[in-house]
């Protein structure tokens, strides 16, 4: 098992003949994930990859079966591009574009509730790195090598930062059942939270990752769920202990403008709600390892 | 992106906020004619610079006469203004508002956010004006009013109207109150803002609901359809290096330390940032080359970091996704030529094409530290730093 896909996953890619959607279209396949076509309005019919090209995402699903979209369209028609995808009844859309206005997301948000709870669709970033089910499937353009199946859940607002886990992780001879960057914008499809529930339902995962970063209440959030409704056990990180108030390190959403929203403060929320804080960004993997051998033996999965 | 004070009463008065009559002034003649072209007898002379807190540091005059104002925009003119704001360096003076001072009887606040929690454009108000929401956030977070928006439908009447009988005005007012609630609203959704604030909203002598400070804060991703406002962005109000990184697709932040940081990924960059503090060391800048950062843009990178006079070591981590430690390896080393940097470099590289890029540094003949791991990169960074300092330092001694 894993979190939101796995090798059987049906998948299309949303401004598909673009050259980055080109490029990661290919190494997606090449890790093994099931690139059904992509969509590209004005060239459907042709084929690109040696797959079919759609004019819109409804078509991709009544013509084969799509269920998962990546999403590279440009940042000035995403919000669109989302939307339609969640209308045609795509039931994961993950956004690797960077750069959306910030109410752009709050529509696409409000757009998505729209749905009753059995047919929403869920969004995972923008401004992501994408999502990674270790060995089986990949919607996303992280280094697909550096990863390895395992038992741990990652969930990290950034991209790099989450492939410097997954690599100390392996390490230490630790591997992932599934790795998910949310996103670096103050709006993001989804949270902390949602990916927690997720990995508290997969029997796969043992513990969970969780690094996150300065500005906003997810983290906080995040650590309250843990607390009152988390079995596993979740060891967390938040970068920025350095950042200076009222500046955006880079991420949009990276902004100290409230109270709770410092590394340092977020950190001792998480550590009062009893996860385990790694105290360096070098002790991800190591951290992670104390909490699997705090752990009660439980039943393994093996995986060959 | 930020603007200023009367740049920002310009937009909302568009909108249907009241506003008190002003104009700008570039210098102190243009001043003197603005308040006769003003009219009344008392006028507030105002420093335009990106920062809240003008009134503390001095940055806002009240004169009674022409020559009081001529004074004081003489006093103002290319004055630096220190705000706990804009940290201890400050920001000169270069235009001023000439306003009409009027007749202040209650001061309110009032804000718009963008809230990250609701996901919506939030409405905060506060029967006191004039003082910070961050602290009264923090000392009395209940007697803040809150009034959040639904995006689809807009700001209802009735929610503009809960708010002000919230903020205890009077009958006659609440209609004006109204209007501003509205426009800010309007004016906030229509331009792509992230925040408004109107600190104070005053209720003159006359019963006049007037915006007598304005903020405004737009969203940097949106600015591309919003022309109208993203001219109004003034680059003398804006850190140099930041400017030029963002013509090199950069990110860049300025900081007090005097390590350099080359990283991609923002969340990367600020854990790397930790690991120096956390190895004993301070970080000179926050700097994403971001993804697919070819040689050019790492040897901007390194020029940008070098400008920095403080900085006497550079920390380069790596870890490639969409970039490659090949290209990223030749970037630095190309750099590293051309620059003929005199500081310490400590260079990690993880990810893809890991090898190759290695070897590209191993065999380029430079005197470059390479490290494996984020601990070892920082560890190797803050010792090199130190026994460079001690060389120098015995240099300067005449030691041998």
């Amino acid at each position: 098992m894993s979190i939101l896909i796995d090798e059987s996953t049906r998948v299309i890619v949303q401004g598909f003949t673009g050259e980055k959607a080109t490029f990661h279209a290919r190494e997606m396949m090449a890790y093994g994930t099931n690139v059904v076509g992509g969509v590209t309005p004005g060239k459907g019919g042709s084929r690109h990859l040696d797959r079919p090209v759609f004019n819109t995402v409804r078509e991709a699903v009544r013509e084969v079966g799509a269920e998962a979209s990546i999403v590279f369209v440009p940042a000035a028609f995403c919000a669109d591009s989302i939307m339609e995808a969640a209308s045609a009844g795509i039931r994961l859309v993950c956004t690797i574009t960077d750069g959306i206005p910030a109410q752009d997301m709050m529509m696409v948000k409000r757009y998505l509730f729209r749905f009753p709870r059995e047919r929403r669709t869920t969004l995972v970033g923008p401004n992501c790195a994408g999502i990674i089910s270790a060995g089986r499937a990949m919607l996303g353009i992280m280094p697909g090598h550096i990863y390895s199946r395992g038992n741990v859940g990652v969930v990290s607002r950034s991209g790099t930062l989450g492939y410097e886990a997954a690599a100390q992780m392996n390490d230490l001879g630790i591997g992932q059942t599934t790795s998910v960057g949310i996103g670096g914008d103050p709006i993001n499809g989804s949270s902390f939270v949602d990916m927690l529930k997720l990995f508290e339902e997969d029997p796969e995962t043992e513990a969970v990752m969780m690094i996150g970063e300065i500005g906003g209440p997810q983290e906080a959030e995040a650590a309250l769920f843990v607390k009152e409704n988390m079995s596993k056990p979740v060891v967390g990180y938040v970068a920025g202990l350095t950042a200076p108030k009222g500046r955006r390190m880079g991420h949009a959403g990276a902004i100290i403008s409230a109270f709770g929203d410092t590394a340092a403060e977020k950190a001792e929320i998480m550590r009062s709600a009893g996860l385990m804080v790694a105290p360096s960004p070098a002790e991800l993997g190591s951290t992670v390892a104390k909490a699997l051998a705090k752990q009660p033996t439980r039943k393994r999965v093996v995986v060959k | 992106m930020d603007i200023h004070e009367y740049q920002a009463k310009e937009l909302l008065a568009g909108f249907g906020v009241a506003i008190p009559r002003g104009g700008v002034a570039y210098s102190p003649e243009q001043a003197v004619y603005r308040a006769s072209e003003i009219g009344g007898s008392r006028w507030a002379v105002k420093a335009q610079i990106h920062s809240g807190a003008r009134g503390k540091a001095g940055g806002i005059k009240l004169c009674s006469n022409e020559d009081e104002v001529r004074q004081a925009a003489k006093t103002l003119l290319g004055k630096r203004l220190v705000t706990h704001q804009t940290g201890p360096e400050g920001r000169v003076v270069h235009r001023l508002y000439i306003e009409a001072a009027v007749p202040i009887e209650r001061e309110l606040y009032l804000g718009l956010v963008l809230d990250r929690k609701t996901e919506r454009i939030m409405i905060v108000a506060h029967p006191q004006g004039g003082m910070e929401i961050e602290e009264i956030a923090k000392s009395a977070p209940d007697s803040i009013l809150r009034e959040s928006v639904e995006p689809a439908i807009g700001m209802s009447a009735f929610q503009a109207r809960e708010i002000a009988y919230g903020l205890g005005l009077a009958p006659a007012q609440v209609s004006r109150a109204v209007t501003t609630l509205l426009g800010a609203y309007r004016a906030f959704r229509d331009l792509d803002a992230t925040m408004v604030e109107i600190n104070p909203l005053v209720v003159t002598a006359d019963g006049q609901v007037l915006a007598l400070d304005c903020k405004m804060t737009f969203d940097d991703n949106a600015m591309f359809r919003r022309p109208n406002v993203s001219e109004l962005r003034d680059y003398a109000e804006e850190d140099p290096r930041e400017a030029q990184a963002a013509e090199h697709g950069l990110n860049y932040v300025g900081l007090d330390g005097d390590i350099g940081c080359i990283i991609n990924g923002a969340g990367l960059a600020m854990a790397t940032m930790d690991m120096i503090k956390h190895a004993g060391g301070q970080p000179a800048n926050f700097l994403d080359v971001g993804g697919g950062a070819s040689p050019e843009r790492v040897a901007a990178a390194f020029r940008l970091v070098l400008s920095d006079a403080k900085v006497g070591a550079i920390l380069v981590n790596i870890f490639a996704g969409i970039n490659r430690c090949d290209w990223v390896a030749q970037g630095v080393v190309q750099a590293a030529r051309d620059i003929q940097m005199k500081v310490p470099l400590v260079v990690r590289l993880a990810g893809t094409n890991v090898d190759e890029g290695r070897r590209i540094v191993r065999e380029s003949g430079l005197p470059i530290i390479t490290a494996e791991s984020l601990s070892e990169a920082a560890e190797k960074v803050v010792a090199a730093l130190k026994s460079s300092r001690a060389q120098s330092t015995a240099h300067g001694n005449g030691a041998p």
